[in-house]
């Protein structure tokens, strides 16, 4: 506790010196201008949940909050910014509307395990196994596809029980048998880069690198939908998060309770709104690099041929819209999800509050698994192959340097599923960046050093932040 | 009130391995009444707690709740019976606001989806119900709030419940002047309630100022439970320095010789 505290917080507080909740008797009184102004301040910047009266107060609450060390995505927001513009100045292949589709389609993998990372990093456990343990649920899926014929609705089912049962075992270890999870995990990623080897060059059919042939599991990544199907999915986005975003503030009324401004509100809609057409519309123009007309010879007459347009919202963005929309909700507005807060912020208030604490943290241990499989599905229909170096050590760094660029803190009970969304784009967008930027020789080696310098950047800032947040009291 | 206590613990032991902790203690809590627990550290007034909240079993005795004998396996069974308890260490999550913490392991609901609008609105009922002026917003966080304030929250969520036993465990330990009248006022009120609340302390001004009965435990045992007002700050502090009164006749002394 700081010098704020000391501030004559809990002074007999003079009657009015209540606002929100000690409106009780005396409470007609004004406060006197300027007595309890620094607890005012205080405690609006420590709110969990920003309203005000007005979109000016709202503007200031924001202001303060960053000042005081909340600043949320703020840093990796500013960052992406910062870096598409300069590498789409240095950069021509960068900025086209191609390296869009193509980043999206790249990002998506690390963005989905980030995901699942996120609720592991909620309790301030890690779990450095989840690149490789994507691996082998990749690897089951493509043996049982390659070497086995089954059908992907099968395959990729038995993929994502591998990732849950991967997740119960990582569970099991840490909370019964009590080994922290940096190491269970540390030598799962030795085992599973070993298990995800032995599954591609084991078993019926080819061996190595294994193909991926199915037309589905090809089509998360490598095809678009139509048109009218991605502006669909923007209509309905829009639409949900107007819905939740009125009702919220509806409910809040009723009670009679403060809410957002409606200036603010309006604008959080808008800016959504505008954000997603954009996304589309960009999406849905033809974004092949040949779209001249190329000389060809179709049964014996030369004529000229377009190459087939590549446009629309790649089938992909429909799975991370699912689980960012799915996650967002259990952790923001259910029981469980406040649960799994409760956890990372005090473990043993939580056991005395009656949560089933061990259950909670096998649970995220699951998640983030499961979350595993879909990401590592989604890397193996990028480049149309299962490949055991694609979900290396790299990978998962990535995706947890994703999560936490993004503001979800290493130190448990602080971190959103959006985080590791704009984490993920900032990853991404690095990552493309340099690979086109360093070539020859040592392409490799300046990557993985960015890579290191990124995360121990994310590493700095959640740590500084956390120390000024724990100055102001915001912890 | 009845005479009847509304908690009442009767021979309680209570042993890890071969250490004797409790030794066949008597402890009585009277609804609308603060009960202070007193006597030295290690004499085991957090172990009784623990046997109270469930946390412990206890090895033998009985423990009666509104005149009835009931089993309390864990805090579960002790929270169905009305019984909360506020712990030394203040159970509280630090990134969770004050009614996310108010409500926690108990969150309202409708359907699937948290109702917080409607956890907001009874946080604040309580709050102002207690009448607690220092909390400005129960939308902040916990790590923002001083120590009276945590206690003030740690006590509130207690009352929340609609308990009617009211366990604290030195609530006032960690806190200055000012905090520690604010939560000793907040504690007289739980009791002008109806509630009945047992209170931990080692300040005997504290204890002097607030409670109706006061139960010393000497090294394990009940010395004394006796009224507030059959005994002064001295007398108190050789009750618990040497588990008896020289001379004295005064009633609720039922173990008084201890050996
Ligand atoms: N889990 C345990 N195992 C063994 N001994 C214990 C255990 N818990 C408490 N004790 C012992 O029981 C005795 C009473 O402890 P207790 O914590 O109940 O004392 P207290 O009255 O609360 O003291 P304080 O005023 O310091 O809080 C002490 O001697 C302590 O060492
Ligand atoms: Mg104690």
């Amino acid at each position: 506790m700081t010098s704020l505290d000391d501030n004559g917080t809990d002074k007999p507080v003079a009657p009015g010196g209540a606002s929100a909740v000690g409106t009780s008797p005396p409470a007609t009184v004004p406060a006197p201008a300027g007595t309890s102004g620094t607890e005012d301040r205080l405690a609006a910047v420590a709110t969990s949940l920003p309203v005000a009266h007005s979109a000016r107060g709202y503007f200031n609450l924001y202001v303060q909050r960053v000042r005081g060390g909340e600043m949320g995505s703020l840093p990796a927001v500013g960052g992406l910014v910062g870096l598409v513009i300069l590498f789409s100045a240095i950069q021509p292949t960068f900025r086209g509307l191609y390296n869009f589709g193509n980043m999206l389609t790249e990002g998506s993998g690390p963005v989905l395990l980030a995901m699942g990372l996120v609720f592991v990093l909620l309790l301030g456990e890690i779990d450095l196994s989840a690149g490789f343990a994507g691996g082998v649920c990749a690897a089951v899926m493509v043996r049982l596809m390659v070497g086995y014929n089954m059908a992907w609705p099968v395959s990729i089912g038995a993929a994502l029980v591998t990732g849950i049962v991967i997740g119960l075992l990582i569970g099991f270890l840490r909370t019964k048998v009590r080994i922290p999870s940096f190491v269970v995990t540390l030598a799962f990623f030795l085992a599973f880069q070993g298990v995800a080897l032995f599954i591609v060059n084991n078993g019926k059919g080819a061996h190595g690198d294994v193909r991926i042939t199915d037309n589905v599991v090809l089509a998360f990544e490598n095809s678009q939908m139509p048109k009218w199907a991605g502006w669909l999915l923007a209509a309905v986005l829009i639409a949900g998060y107007g819905y939740v975003k009125l009702s919220a503030q509806r409910a809040r009324r009723r009670q009679g309770l403060l809410g957002e401004p409606t200036v603010v509100l309006a604008a959080k809609i808008g800016g959504v709104t505008v954000g997603l057409l954009l996304f589309v519309l960009l999406l849905n123009q033809n974004r092949n690099v040949n779209s001249t007309p190329v000389a060809t010879n179709v049964n014996g007459t030369i004529t000229f041929v377009r190459p087939p347009a590549v446009e629309g919202v790649p089938w992909v963005v429909l799975v991370l819209v699912g689980f960012f929309v799915l996650w967002t909700f259990v952790l923001s507005r259910t029981r469980y999800g406040r649960h799994v807060y409760a956890v990372g912020g005090n473990e043993e208030a939580s056991r005395r509050a009656g949560i089933a604490v061990d259950r909670v943290r096998i649970s995220v241990f699951v998640i983030c698994s499961f979350m595993a499989a879909v990401g590592g599905i989604m890397i193996g229909s990028n480049v149309a192959a299962v490949s055991v170096q694609n979900y290396s050590g790299n990978t998962l760094l990535l995706a947890v340097g994703a999560a936490v660029i993004g503001g979800t803190s290493l130190f448990g009970g602080k971190g959103r599923v959006v985080d590791a969304l704009i984490g993920g784009a900032v990853v991404e967008v690095i990552q493309n960046g340099m690979s086109n930027l360093v070539q020859g020789n040592n392409g490799s080696s300046v990557q993985y050093i960015v890579t290191g310098v990124v995360l121990m950047l994310a590493a700095a800032i959640d740590a500084l932040s956390r120390r000024r947040a724990g100055a102001t009291g915001l912890g | 009130m009845s005479d009847q206590p509304i908690l009442e613990m009767r021979d309680i032991k209570k042993s890890f391995g071969p250490v004797d902790v409790l030794k066949e203690v008597d402890f009585r809590a009277q609804a609308g009444q603060v009960t202070a627990l007193v006597g030295d550290n290690g004499a085991g007034k957090s172990t009784l707690v623990k046997c109270i909240s469930g946390t412990y079993a206890i090895d033998g005795g009985e423990y009666l709740y509104e005149g009835r004998p009931v089993v309390v396996h864990s805090p579960r069974d002790a929270s169905a019976l009305g019984i909360e308890i506020v712990y030394q260490d203040l159970a509280l999550c630090d990134n969770l606001d004050i009614v996310q913490n108010m409500f926690l392991g108990r969150e309202r609901v409708s359907g699937l989806v948290l109702d917080e609008s409607s956890m907001e609105q009874a946080a604040e009922e309580t709050l102002r119900s207690l009448s607690v002026r220092t909390v400005k917003s129960v939308r902040q966080r916990v790590a923002s709030l001083s120590g009276g304030q945590r206690q003030t929250v740690a006590i509130a969520k207690a009352v929340l419940w609609n308990s009617n036993v009211v366990v604290l465990d030195e609530p006032t330990a960690a806190l200055g002047v000012a905090q520690t009248a604010q939560v000793l006022s907040l504690v007289r009120r739980l009791a002008d309630r109806g509630l009945a609340v047992v209170l931990i302390s080692h300040n005997m001004t504290d204890v002097l100022q607030v409670a109706d009965s006061i139960a010393v435990l000497y090294l394990g045992q009940m010395a004394a439970q006796v009224d507030r007002r059959d005994v002064n700050q001295q007398q108190l502090v050789e009750l618990i320095t040497t588990g008896r009164l020289e001379g004295s006749d005064i009633a609720g002394i039922t173990k008084g010789a201890i050996a």
